[in-house]
């Protein structure tokens, strides 16, 4: 009963405090001075369409590094903690049944079109909405179909660890890159800018969510394969 | 007209993911199922989500994205805040990353013998 | 006006479906609920005039979520199959 009261002050007391942020705030009526200098200078600093990957990318590089490295602690203690002798399944493994044949059929159509569906929602980051993480959580989701369809089928280790691995590389050395050839550490004008628009444009940020892309894959799909039980 | 003016003074998406914190808030507190913790702890992440975009949120404006409809030279007229676009990306995925974790471990202590509320892990109190 | 009006409509419908989830009284119910959530969010999101985010958080939110809430419920409901067969066997060698 007491920690019911409790429970409930405590939910009314963060409604009060959040009451100035719903009566007044209010709408604003244009971005503020930063996003104003974003909007108006991200065309000529990199030639990207997107202003949200330039920022994502390249003015707020750092945030992007911490958020995969953040994925990645995340990612290494799914599988610290689910593995198959820390979970004790004894020797029998449980009953798999098989997919349904709906299910197996439209996986084999559906598989190559997903992966090559986040390859071009990757690569096209700084054209068009998209960009390294929805691509990579549409990669996840044609191996987690596979997954849900042969459930004896396993998930290659070898070639994840290694596309993992090779992905966060290619991003740090990107971004030393720009230390080397241009202004900062992960500058993307490291490589030639080109024009607006253009597939070839916006210097190494396509290159740069491509790796991010690849990793997220890579690192979701352990994930998926953690949870599901079969990580040894 | 007090109820229409005052529907154009707040910011709706403000207003419904302060609700979502604090429906999320109530069931992270008082659910003692390991598992529906963790799913109102994803309706509260989602609320905060909301909350924390509704800063850059402009009347009549479109997305940030350089084309034909909002081309550099008007592009500070015609476009939302992209700030908080960036922030909330961020933070979506790390929501992932922490729910995914929060669920192993439940998974782990199920599996190892514990119950599902958390009440029978009381020995655990200080 | 429209916007906002949709805006607000959403909004109630993502409230409603958040009380759902947190209230009702079978975990799959709650988990779907929580994925509706994430949808109308999603839907919010593109009203608003933040494309990438909505593709973030429909894919996220509701797709890859969902689908880590139902492993964790499997496995829990596994675990509660081998202590059930581990107590049976127990029970009956004394």
């Amino acid at each position: 009963m007491m920690r019911k009261i409790l429970v409930l002050l405590a939910v009314i007391g963060f409604g009060v405090a959040m009451l100035p942020l719903v009566l007044e705030a209010g709408v604003a009526e244009a971005p503020g001075e930063l996003a104003t200098a974003y909007l108006e200078q991200s065309p000529r600093d990199f030639a990207a369409a997107n202003v949200v990957t330039a920022i994502v990318v390249s003015y707020r590089g750092f945030d992007t590094l911490g958020e995969v490295a953040v994925l990645f602690a995340a990612t290494a203690g799914v599988g610290a903690l689910l593995t198959k002798k820390r979970t004790e399944t004894a020797g029998a493994e449980p009953e798999r049944k098989p997919g349904t044949e709906i299910l197996g059929t439209a996986t084999g159509l559906l598989t190559g079109l997903l992966v090559m569906f986040g390859v071009y929602i990757f690569m096209h980051g700084h054209l068009t909405p998209g960009g390294g993480f929805q691509g990579g959580v549409v990669i996840a989701t044609a191996v987690l179909l596979n997954l849900l369809a042969s459930p004896r089928s396993r998930v290659a280790h070898g070639v994840m660890t290694a596309v993992e691995s090779l992905s966060g590389a290619a991003y740090v050395a990107l971004g030393l890159l720009g230390v080397v050839l241009a202004a900062g550490f992960l500058d993307p004008r490291a490589l030639p800018l080109g024009t607006l628009g253009a597939l070839a444009s916006a210097g190494a940020i396509p290159l740069i969510y491509s790796a991010i892309g690849l990793k997220v894959g890579a690192e979701l799909s352990g994930i998926l394969e953690a949870l599901k039980g079969d990580r040894e | 007209m007090n109820v229409l003016e005052f529907l154009g003074r707040i910011n709706p998406v403000a207003a419904s993911g302060a609700v979502l914190v604090l429906v999320g808030l109530w069931g992270v507190l008082a659910r003692p199922n390991l598992f529906k913790i963790a799913v109102a702890f994803s309706v509260l992440e989602t609320g905060v989500n909301l909350v924390i975009l509704s800063v850059g949120y402009i009347r009549g404006r479109t997305a940030p994205i350089l084309d034909s409809a909002a081309d550099a030279a008007t592009a500070a007229q015609r476009m939302t805040d992209p700030v908080p676009q960036a922030l909330v990306l961020t933070a979506i995925v790390i929501g992932l990353a922490v729910t995914a974790l929060m669920l192993s471990y439940a998974v782990r202590m199920r599996t190892g013998g514990g119950g599902s509320s958390i009440e029978s892990y009381g020995d655990e109190k200080w | 006006m429209v916007v906002d009006m949709a805006i607000l409509v959403s909004g109630v419908v993502m409230i409603a479906a958040g009380i759902g989830a947190v209230l009702a009284k079978s975990l799959l119910v709650s988990i779907i609920l929580s994925g509706g959530v994430s949808l109308v969010a999603s839907l919010v999101f593109l009203l608003m005039g933040a494309p990438d985010v909505a593709m973030t958080e429909a894919a996220i939110g509701s797709g890859l979520t969902t689908v880590v809430f139902l492993y964790a419920m499997a496995r829990s409901k596994q675990a509660d199959h081998e202590d059930a067969e581990a107590n049976a066997e127990a029970g009956g060698q004394p």
